[in-house]
């Protein structure tokens, strides 16, 4: 960690500020989506981010407008810390008609192009060399836009990691590997998956560079993350970042984490890895903002949430015709005739 | 018009399309200096030497790359060495490419070529001489196109680059040297979607893919001198297909016969005769035919592959008793 001053001057007290609004949106709206599901109102499987809010916000408050990432299953939080609208991700996660994508793709599969956010992909692994591919398209025309992409610690044990490593290694390409470790793939450790002391060890051998980082200090993944961002914009090629984090709940919601974990140690990692807390000490203690200043702002995300919430459930059901229409790109009076 | 082989119209494709878009690229494996593992790419590599990349053996970031380089709005070309290997790396064809446009809700294209080199006949034995367009075809999403002679070769990927759909592209690697008529013209295209009658007829719709086309039409001469006159389509695309030609030349007919050299059991023929079935039933003078592959992986014995392979004498075979029933 940096002094209060390094980070002032480096980020400015507005941006420290609205990491911490970020963090705190990100978590009201992963609670409101596990009232929303248990109430019936989303459906089908929600991955929560509890806990990882740190990992989200440091990363993506380090890319620029123009920089693109992917994600995968547990990825609400990266969309909403790259400026997602969260009445329209609420939306999707209700299947209307308004949500960021028609009520298709529900939370594994959420994609906003407006905001760089190319696709979370249900398929563990598939976002490694996903990205390498939309870094090449980057190179190739000579834009200076960096990839990132978002994956957990049981996907760095599937093949398409591996592939995709190699390739952005040796392509050199902008691309930023956040892998997040939260300690769990559904019911399996990560100490039991990974023989190996880390998961960023891993990138030695892609003759690539990999740190490990704390996943709940969300000024430490933003250094990290954001050193990483400006080596691939300078052609440096890519980085894997390991954040370490815990994740919170079961694998999703409705999950019965006594199966499989411990509650005594499910409680102390709550205790000590939670990266809101955490956060809001280091910003009391350096005297950055005032009791009444995180209550003002918690309040902030408080009404954003109750917002997304009305917008969605006035929103409608989705299109059945737009399903015929938008499975294939179809020019302006292309026959359709044969879809159905 | 040129006479060349199929591999070239292929290559003049790429080249052609590679010189009007300055973004278009491809990856594959060894298609660079060695041109591929069919000579399809030979010399592409020193026009291009940017845009023609050679990867490593990773069958699952081939597609992957393509597919995410296509959907920020580069046409992208992914060889896959053999058909057989596309299996490492489905899941971006299927997973991703495939489902971009509808599950993401229409925000953009994928256009993305899968380059396929399929079938058999080469004696290569059973990983390295498969059809799986009919695995392909049932993925809403996709489409697949099946070339079988190097003007449509060229013409269909032509279409293929700038449909802004994933597309199957399956090559028939015992057909890479084939020759034939090409058009020079750097705006000849095939439409995807169209079908072609290749020899007209009046006693039996034969509805054929890629060498079996070529099958056909030789069986078509053979019962010919039998007093039967077979009507001979090439489908072209599987996904979508051309179901008014196939329909009205039934209609005509009275029969039909459909051929591919995938097995017949599970194949795209049965969706063509149940098609075909529902809507000129009225018409229909005897069962629908299939003839394709038995339900048996490729053998590498000449005999055995002969055995597995439907021939052209099973095609007049079948045609015959159709006509005859
Ligand atoms: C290729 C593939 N295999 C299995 C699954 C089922 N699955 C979904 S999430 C998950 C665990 C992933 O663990 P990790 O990558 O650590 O991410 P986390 O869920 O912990 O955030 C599994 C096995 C899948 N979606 N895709």
């Amino acid at each position: 960690m940096e002094t209060k001053e390094f980070y002032l001057q480096k980020y400015g007290l507005d941006t420290l500020l609205d990491m911490y609004r970020r963090m705190v949106l990100i978590r009201d709206f992963e609670e409101n989506i596990k009232i929303l599901y248990q109430n019936s109102l989303a459906t089908g499987a929600m991955h929560l981010s509890v806990g990882e809010e740190a990992c989200a916000v440091g990363a993506c408050f380090a890319l620029e407008e123009r920089d693109k990432f992917v994600t995968y299953h547990r990825g609400h939080g990266h969309n909403i810390a790259k400026g997602a609208d969260v009445g329209r991700m609420v939306a999707e996660l209700m299947a209307r008609k308004d949500g960021l994508c028609k009520g298709r793709s529900g939370s594994m599969h959420i994609f906003d192009a407006s905001i760089g956010a190319l696709g979370a992909q249900g398929i563990v692994g598939a976002q490694v060399p996903i990205a390498c591919g939309i870094a090449f398209s980057g190179k190739l025309r000579g834009l200076d836009y960096v990839t990132a992409s978002f994956f957990g610690d049981g996907a760095s044990n599937n093949g398409a990691f591996h592939e995709g490593m190699n390739m952005a290694a040796i392509m050199n390409l902008p691309v930023v590997f956040i892998c997040i470790n939260n300690g769990w793939a559904v019911t399996t450790p990560v100490t039991y998956s990974v023989k190996a002391e880390s998961i960023a060890i891993r990138a030695k051998a892609y003759g690539m560079e990999g740190v490990v980082v704390d996943g709940c200090n969300v000024l430490e993944v933003r250094d990290a993350v954001g050193k990483a961002v400006e080596k691939a914009r300078t052609g440096g090629g890519p980085t894997l970042i390991e954040l370490k984090a815990y994740r919170w709940y079961g694998h999703y919601v409705g999950d019965d984490t006594s199966r499989y974990r411990n509650p005594d140690d499910e409680k102390q990692a709550r205790d000590t890895m939670d990266p809101i807390k955490i956060y809001s000490q280091w910003l009391l203690s350096n005297g950055l903002c005032g009791e009444s200043d995180l209550r003002e702002m918690e309040a902030q995300a408080k009404q954003i949430i109750e917002d997304a919430n009305e917008f969605a459930m006035n929103s409608e059901q989705p299109s059945i015709e737009d399903m015929y229409a938008e499975t294939y790109y179809i020019p302006e009076g292309g026959d359709v005739s044969w879809l159905s | 018009m040129a006479v060349m082989t199929y591999a070239e119209a292929i290559r003049l494709a790429i080249r052609e399309e590679m010189t009007k878009d300055p973004t278009l690229f491809m990856l594959g494996e060894d298609i660079g200096i060695r041109g591929g593992a069919f000579a399809v790419t030979t010399g592409l590599y020193k026009d291009f030497p940017n845009r023609i990349i050679d990867t490593p053996i990773s069958e699952n970031a081939i597609p992957a790359i393509a597919y995410g380089a296509a959907i920020t709005g580069v046409k992208a070309i992914a060889e896959f060495m053999y058909a057989d290997f596309s299996l490492l790396g489905i899941d971006h064809v299927i997973n991703s490419a495939a489902k971009y446009r509808f599950m993401y809700g229409a925000q953009g294209t994928v256009p993305v070529v899968f380059r396929l080199p399929g079938g058999g006949g080469r004696q290569n034995g059973a990983q390295h001489s498969q059809c799986l367009e009919a695995m392909f075809s049932n993925i809403p999403g996709l489409k697949v196109v099946m070339p079988a002679t190097p003007a449509d070769a060229k013409g269909l990927l032509k279409a293929a680059i700038n449909d802004y759909n994933p597309i199957a592209f399956i090559e028939h690697k015992a057909m890479y040297f084939d020759k034939g008529e090409v058009p020079e013209d750097p705006d000849y295209i095939v439409p995807i979607g169209k079908g072609v009658i290749r020899r007209a007829g009046t006693d039996i719709t034969i509805v054929a893919t890629a060498m079996n086309v070529t099958k056909s039409l030789k069986a078509a001469e053979t019962l010919e001198q039998m007093g039967i006159s077979a009507e001979v389509i090439d489908m072209r695309t599987i996904v979508p297909y051309d179901k008014e030609l196939i329909f009205d030349s039934v209609k005509k007919t009275g029969r039909i016969l459909v051929t591919h050299e995938a097995p017949t059991m599970y194949g795209i023929g049965g969706e063509i005769v149940a098609a075909v079935a529902k809507e000129c039933f009225s018409y229909l003078d005897a069962p629908p035919q299939r003839v394709g592959s038995k339900f048996l992986p490729m053998p590498y014995n000449k005999t055995l592959e002969t055995h597995v392979l439907p021939q052209i004498e099973d095609i007049v075979e079948a045609a015959k008793s159709a006509v005859e029933y």
